[in-house]
């Protein structure tokens, strides 16, 4: 056991991996490959899961050390293996261990063509999503976080819908070209200060103020293409509509979260004063994607396109949250990231309920649902009103603190970005009536059957999940609150330090032979 | 005399080898190949233990120098020859038209690219240089009976020919300017004298010459053809142990005796390093013929590597040796699967003839996918290990516009090996190629293949050899 303790992090990195080697390794007809393969990435997933809640169990949410934490020699000369989590990262990891065995559960059915390819894929993905929240060097971070456009590419491109083509690769060249620039300043950091260790870097390294700008707009290039922020935000809703369910739920709820965790590990600490510094850009950036995606949303006929774009009004309430640096901001921005991830996943997944059996995603292909399908329309209520942040849901306190956090920064963006909860009360509740309620005219619609018995066990935990974050709130803010308040102190010495002293370098000077 | 003579130990094996090849071949004729393959592959075997043992050394009055930057590329040419001896093979077996000069010519052409790597004055240089180009020529228009082989050969052949031309001239100006043809001495020269006029006219020669070889943009128009009419085998052999012998030899002729000037020729190959990864990136995109996307795409990797030369420091060597690895490890996995791409009896090469490659060969398709990834630098596959470093030393040398450029033409690129990716498991299968692959093919691409996925867990032992090899250039 206290081999397990000590290595749980890389266990459950690694152990989606061994699953899928072992479905690799796996022969037999279509069939039972199919079948094994389902079950293995059952099994492993919920293995998985069970481990981050675990690794949640024993997590001390009363300091800011990063804990569990594995050093191994990697390539060396300040570049290792070091894993770790605090309690900015640690609940990204149970999020995605609770959603990949919904996501596999998710498609058991609606996917018939190269199940094995399918589930290694996806649990290609989980390794390398782990990987991310997990890593603490610069390097590492950046392999697993480039590492994985390749199953997300392939996940979209094989099994997406009609322009699966387009779609995944607009995702994957955006992605690219952002991380390629973060990787420019990952180099510049690493040659400046000789290390790439994340720990390290944000405890020690302080980096002359005008280099912090340029490496802060490097790092911003992948994460706002990855959150996705207005304007670079178009791949999004083409990847999500192309995506099959549960490609569109991991990308909702666990891709988009790593531009958010990026911008908490390395833009706020590393680079405190360029921080402040962008902070205004941020604000206007999450302002018009918070009114004008939400806009936007307004005018879609395709469900997933509609909940694509709200996706990205949401992210801009976290990126506001975020640079208003607060505590309450970056605790509401960290919670309705989280939030969002249960929520825009939930949404996807009942999307994906009705896709399956009428293979259309058009808004007026449906209406009137409630009539034979009631606890299909109770259950895409709790999420609706959720995404619309409905006190009582996991929606409203991610949005609530947010604004909250920017009220005390600036009166106008949490004015504007109150406008932005509005319109979504407006999309959101527009969609719902338009599908679920009415009479039940289409004659395809006529003998459309309520959720399986499969599907009830998908839905059912998110919704308790989803009300459960909004009555009690308070286990992720005992995860979370020490780590930001540390944070929080951590970036307030390091901006006094620049105005001190704007000039001089502290660091270790460059130069790795 | 004798030292001398020991210190060229493996150059000295596979020259008999290959006499003895050729002997053999005479007398047996086509009958002989497959055992003449065998020994030419035996031979190198031999050759690789006596480079790695060999200690550090120098030979004839300092013309031939073993260190470690020489044995570093030594074993790599020596392996990449081997594996492609075997590939050539199986090649003309399946073609029909196997002849016993072709391991010969191997042959030869690897002791020119050993003799090469290892030259220490500009004398030296040719000898290896030209041994290495007349072999190759040959071998590129091997298929004699075939308008587009001939017609390549030729092209390689005149173009070749130009560019030598433009190397002597380079070499008598540096000659003239400087009174010696040793690396140590024209160092000294420059140093004691500093760069005039007519040093750095013969200094842009020599780079334009060497640029010629490794086809890098403004040089580079023989590429493409080349790569499209010589048999694939030839092709894996020019983009593997010919590019690592040429690359490595214009590390060595450029920081050897001019790192007083490296403000003269820092510029030129920054610019002929910025050209190449942009033409790399943008001419393959409308490429249908896959060994075509193979010219520009090694146009453009040789480009990510000069950006290595261009930082002249010892983290740019170290980087450029290592991608050389891995630029030659991949390229030879790329070419076995453009070797197995066979219909009717015919090798087919379009990108198109791929279509959903992976439900007919599922184990191929993810290897030539793994490879084309990698290619496109995306980690955790090897490539992006290479790239990093060599971008690493131009970061280092304050070359912040070039390796942002370099970055650009990196994401462009992807692109188009992202499309094969797609035309493999996106689109509906055509036709399934005929034959199987064999054990031996297999293993190769399997090797690639482990190296390129596998290198993440194990990154540091090659970097630091090449660490250790580029050390060995700044003493």
């Amino acid at each position: 056991m206290s081999f397990v303790m000590s290595h749980i992090l890389s266990i459950i990195i690694f152990l989606p991996l061994a699953g899928a080697l072992a479905i690799l390794a796996t022969r037999g007809s279509e069939v039972t490959l199919a079948s094994t393969a389902r079950w293995v990435a059952m099994i492993v997933t919920l293995a998985d899961f069970v481990l981050s809640l675990v690794l949640w169990a024993n997590f001390d949410g009363s300091t800011a050390a990063f804990q569990f934490v594995e050093r191994a020699a990697w390539i060396g000369r300040g570049i290792d293996y070091h894993m770790g989590v605090d309690g900015i990262s640690m609940l990204f990891v149970v999020l995605t261990g609770g959603l990949m065995p919904i996501c596999i559960l998710a498609s058991w059915k609606s996917i018939q063509t190269r199940v094995a390819e399918y589930m290694i894929a996806f649990l290609l993905l989980e390794s390398l999503m782990m990987g991310v929240f997990a890593a603490l060097d610069l390097f590492l971070f950046y392999v697993f976080f480039e590492g994985g456009l390749i199953p997300m590419f392939l996940i979209i491109g094989v099994w997406g819908g009609k322009r699966r083509v387009y779609a995944s690769f607009k995702f994957f060249l955006f992605t690219l070209l952002g991380s390629l620039l973060m990787l420019l300043a990952v180099l510049a950091m690493y040659l400046y200060a000789g290390t790439a260790d994340i720990e390290t870097l944000i405890n020690t390294a302080h980096f002359p103020v005008a280099m912090q700008n340029l490496l802060w707009l490097g790092f911003f290039a992948s994460f706002a293409v990855k959150m996705p922020m207005w304007p670079v935000h178009t791949w999004l809703p083409d990847a999500h509509v192309e995506a099959p369910t549960a490609g569109s739920v991991i990308l909702a709820a666990i891709l988009l979260k790593m531009g958010g965790y990026g911008f908490l590990r390395f833009s706020l600490p590393m680079f405190a004063s360029a921080s402040v510094t962008f902070a205004p850009l941020i604000f206007v950036l999450s302002i018009v994607a918070i009114i004008y995606t939400s806009l936007v949303a307004l005018a879609q006929d395709d469900v997933k396109k509609l909940i694509a774009y709200s996706s990205v009004a949401h992210m801009g309430f976290v990126t506001m949250g975020l640079f208003t640096l607060t505590q309450v901001g970056i605790d509401g921005g960290i919670f309705q990231m989280l939030s969002h991830g249960v929520v825009s996943g939930a949404l996807f997944l009942s999307v994906g309920v009705i896709y399956d059996r009428m293979h259309t995603r058009e808004i007026s292909a449906y209406g009137g649902l409630v009539n034979r399908m009631p606890v299909y329309g109770a259950c895409f209520m709790v999420f609706a009103l959720a995404n619309v942040g409905l006190p009582g849901t996991g929606g409203f306190v991610g949005e609530f603190l947010t604004m909250l956090g920017a009220f005390f920064v600036n009166t106008w963006v949490a004015i504007f970005a109150a406008t932005g909860a509005i319109l979504s009360a407006c999309y959101m509740l527009y969609l719902y009536w338009r599908v679920i309620f009415g009479e039940l005219v289409k004659p395809a619609l006529r003998t459309i059957k309520d959720l399986s018995f499969r599907e009830t066990a998908i839905l059912a935990p998110l919704v308790v999940v989803t009300i459960l974050m909004g009555v009690y709130p308070k286990p992720v803010f005992d995860v979370t609150s020490a780590s930001v308040a540390h944070l929080i102190a951590q970036h307030r010495e390091a901006v006094a330090f620049d105005r001190r002293v704007p000039h001089t370098r502290l660091a270790r000077q460059g130069g790795v032979r | 005399m004798t030292r001398d003579l020991l210190t060229l130990l493996p150059e000295l094996i596979l020259a008999v080898g290959a006499m003895a090849a050729l002997l053999i071949g005479a007398f047996r004729g086509g009958k002989a190949t497959k055992f003449l393959s065998g020994l030419i592959v035996l031979v190198m075997a031999a050759g690789m233990y006596f480079v790695l043992t060999a200690p550090d050394a120098s030979a004839f009055r300092g013309a031939f120098v073993v260190d470690g930057f020489s044995r570093f590329a030594k074993a790599l040419i020596l392996l990449s020859a081997a594996l492609c001896t075997m590939m050539a093979q199986r090649f003309f077996e399946d073609e029909g038209r196997v002849r016993f000069e072709l391991p010969v010519l191997i042959a030869f052409s690897t002791l020119g690219m050993l003799l090469m790597v290892s030259a220490a004055s500009f004398i030296s240089l040719y000898l290896g240089l030209e041994l290495q180009s007349l072999a190759l020529y040959v071998l590129a228009a091997f298929n004699r009976d075939s308008a587009r082989s001939t017609e390549a050969g030729l092209k390689y052949f005149v173009l070749g020919a130009l560019s030598s031309g433009m190397l002597l001239y380079g070499i008598s100006l540096i000659y003239g300017f400087t009174g010696t043809t040793d690396f140590a001495g024209v160092a000294a020269a420059v140093k004691a004298a500093g760069t005039g006029i007519g040093l750095i006219f013969g200094l842009v020669f020599l780079i334009a010459g060497l640029a010629f070889k490794l086809s890098a943009v403004p040089f580079h128009m023989w590429a493409p053809d080349v790569y499209e009419g010589a048999p694939t085998p030839i092709v894996a052999f020019f983009s593997s142990a010919a590019k690592v012998a040429a690359f490595v030899l214009f590390i060595r002729t450029i920081l050897v005796p001019f790192p007083q000037a490296i403000h003269q020729w820092q510029q030129v190959v920054i610019a002929v390093s910025v050209l190449s990864m942009a033409l790399g990136a943008v001419a393959a995109i409308g490429q249908n013929n896959i060994k075509r996307l193979m010219a520009y795409s090694s146009i453009g990797h040789m480009g990510y590597g000069l950006l290595g030369l261009a930082a002249g420091t010892q983290l740019g060597v170290q980087g450029m040796l290592f991608y050389l690895v891995f630029y030659a490890v991949t390229n030879i996995g790329v070419f076995v699967c453009i070797q197995a791409m066979r219909r009717d009896g015919e090798a087919v090469e379009t990108i198109a003839d791929l279509a959903g490659l992976a439900r007919t060969r599922p184990k191929m398709a993810f290897a030539l996918a793994a490879l084309m990834l990698s290619l496109a630098g995306l980690p955790p596959l090897a490539g992006i290990f290479a790239k990093v470093y060599v971008f690493l030393a131009a970061v280092e040398a304050h070359l912040y516009i070039p390796a942002l450029l370099g970055f650009l033409a990196s994401c462009m690129g992807a692109y188009y090996y992202l499309r094969i990716v797609k035309v493999m498991y996106f689109d509906e299968p055509a036709r399934p190629f005929e034959g199987v692959m064999g054990a031996g093919m297999g293993t190769i691409l399997a090797l690639s293949g482990l190296f390129t996925i596998l290198y993440v867990f194990m990154p540091a032992p090659l970097l630091y050899a090449a660490g250790t090899a580029a050390q060995s250039l700044f003493r």
